[in-house]
């Protein structure tokens, strides 16, 4: 080793008095969350270049120069782990709680309160769709009920609006995915406003069950996965539940930072769903009557975390200027920064949760 | 979370009902004491027992009447009882 003691900088040697500095290098995560080493100008690159790539594609305004300063702060720090300041501490909720490594369902609930000391926990089945609930929902019952007697923190209920399963040939109605590459463009449309109706209908139909067996929420996750119509189907579900249960939590979870237009004319309340990004989301949802929105930004897995991390937060941030509601980033693997793996490094994921909040000024996670 | 409540204003709420600060809600310490005297729950911890805290329904029982909200579950455990609707 040359140079300083420690390895900070070295150099090679020209004279006695000459010594060439090299910027210290710290570790770092890059999207697929493989270790790798950057220096602290690397990372202001990064996520400089982060935040115009959101602002570009998603025509919003980039971070400030001192919200840039902040994320190179928590980015170019070699701790294990990071947290936010005392008082700034946020909600954690969950989507998918309940799979167990031992015991049952509502084991996993419980060991999820008790022992990681989560502030909501979501009862959910293996198979995370709501049409594939719907025949099981007496014993999706008896779990919620039993877990309302055994834990003190919330209880969700959660899954998809999964609108893909509805078409052929795991569903009745036409398949939109099929059809739109044969230009049949009106029949698609068809596909898909039908199971639309399909939707909605199951949707509120398990959430009533399982709100009469003590719920204390409702969450329709990775809303718009199949398009505008998935997401205009959550979005009447909620109307619904909303009108018949004032008191029900419903919790609008996207599923990115875009809403494809798989259909293209579909409207809420006059605001057409496709091409939403996060604002418009938060709008859309908050007049349906949420009580909670999601956004989820895709991680890149190319880029590096401080890249990603950038690039959400900038997709974000005009979402809290008109947030009447609790805003929970989908912060976990492959959103919100965090590396797209299924066991998320603990320093990538607490940065990244960091930045969401000193940044956005979050509601919870 | 069923009032829609953003994170500042739900934690001053909160904080109000309790008779604490908001900073108090943040200590763990402050937390674990007044959530004993209130009978709100508490983590349960294998060398410290507390035999006589109530059960994960009484728990919430006296968290909607302390905060002054609605939870689901106690209405229907209420309604069950034969003392609530």
């Amino acid at each position: 080793m040359s140079g300083a003691p420690g390895g900070r900088f070295t150099g090679r040697r020209r004279a006695a008095a000459e010594v060439t500095y090299v910027e210290a290098q710290v570790p770092t995560r890059m999207g697929d969350g493989s270790l790798v080493d950057m220096t602290r100008s690397q990372i202001r690159a990064e996520i400089e270049d982060g935040t115009q790539a959101a602002a570009k594609r998603g025509k919003v305004e980039p971070l400030a120069q001192d919200e840039l300063d902040h994320l190179l702060d928590i980015f170019a720090s070699a701790s294990r782990f990071t947290g936010v300041d005392i008082g700034d501490e946020v909600i954690l909720s969950q989507d998918g709680t309940g799979q167990p490594q031992q015991g049952g369902t509502v084991d996993a609930l419980y060991q999820t309160e008790q022992i990681i000391c989560q502030d909501s926990v979501e009862l959910c089945h293996m198979d995370y769709s709501y049409p594939a609930i719907k025949p099981l929902v007496p014993f999706e019952q008896q779990a919620m009920k039993e877990a309302q007697e055994r834990l003190t923190i919330p209880v969700h209920y959660g899954a998809q609006p999964d609108l893909g399963r509805y078409s052929r040939p795991s569903g009745p109605c036409g398949n939109w995915s099929e059809l739109l590459p044969q230009m049949k463009i009106d029949e698609a449309r068809a596909a898909q406003e039908e199971a639309m109706a399909m939707a909605v209908e199951d949707m509120v139909f398990v959430a009533e069950s399982l709100w009469e067996a003590g719920a204390d929420g409702i969450d329709f996750d990775t809303a718009g996965a199949a398009g505008d119509a998935d997401l205009l189907a959550a979005l009447c579900a909620t109307e619904t539940l909303r009108a018949r249960h004032p008191d029900m939590g419903i919790m609008i979870g996207m599923a990115s930072e875009m809403v494809l237009g798989m259909h293209g004319e579909l409207e809420y309340k006059g605001t057409r769903l496709a091409g939403l990004k996060p604002k418009g989301q938060l709008q859309v949802v908050q007049q349906a009557g949420a009580t909670i929105y999601g956004p989820a930004i895709n991680t890149n897995t190319g880029k590096s975390v401080a890249w990603n991390s950038a690039r959400a937060l900038t997709y974000v941030k005009p979402c809290m200027d008109v947030a009447e509601i609790p805003v929970h980033l989908n912060a976990g693997m492959g959103v919100g920064g965090v590396p797209m793996f299924g066991f998320a490094p603990v320093d990538a994921v607490s940065r990244c949760s960091k930045a969401a909040v000193d940044i956005l000024r979050l509601d919870g996670l | 979370m069923s009032k829609g409540m953003r994170i500042k204003e739900a934690k001053q709420y909160v904080a109000d009902k309790l008779g604490v600060t908001p900073r108090d809600l943040s200590d763990n310490l402050t937390m674990h004491e007044l959530r004993g005297e209130l009978r709100m729950g508490r983590i349960f911890e294998g060398e410290t027992t507390y035999f006589n805290d109530p059960s994960p329904l009484e728990a919430k029982y006296h968290i909607a009447e302390n905060l002054g909200i609605s939870i689901n579950s106690v209405n229907r455990f209420k309604v069950g009882l034969g003392i609530g609707g």
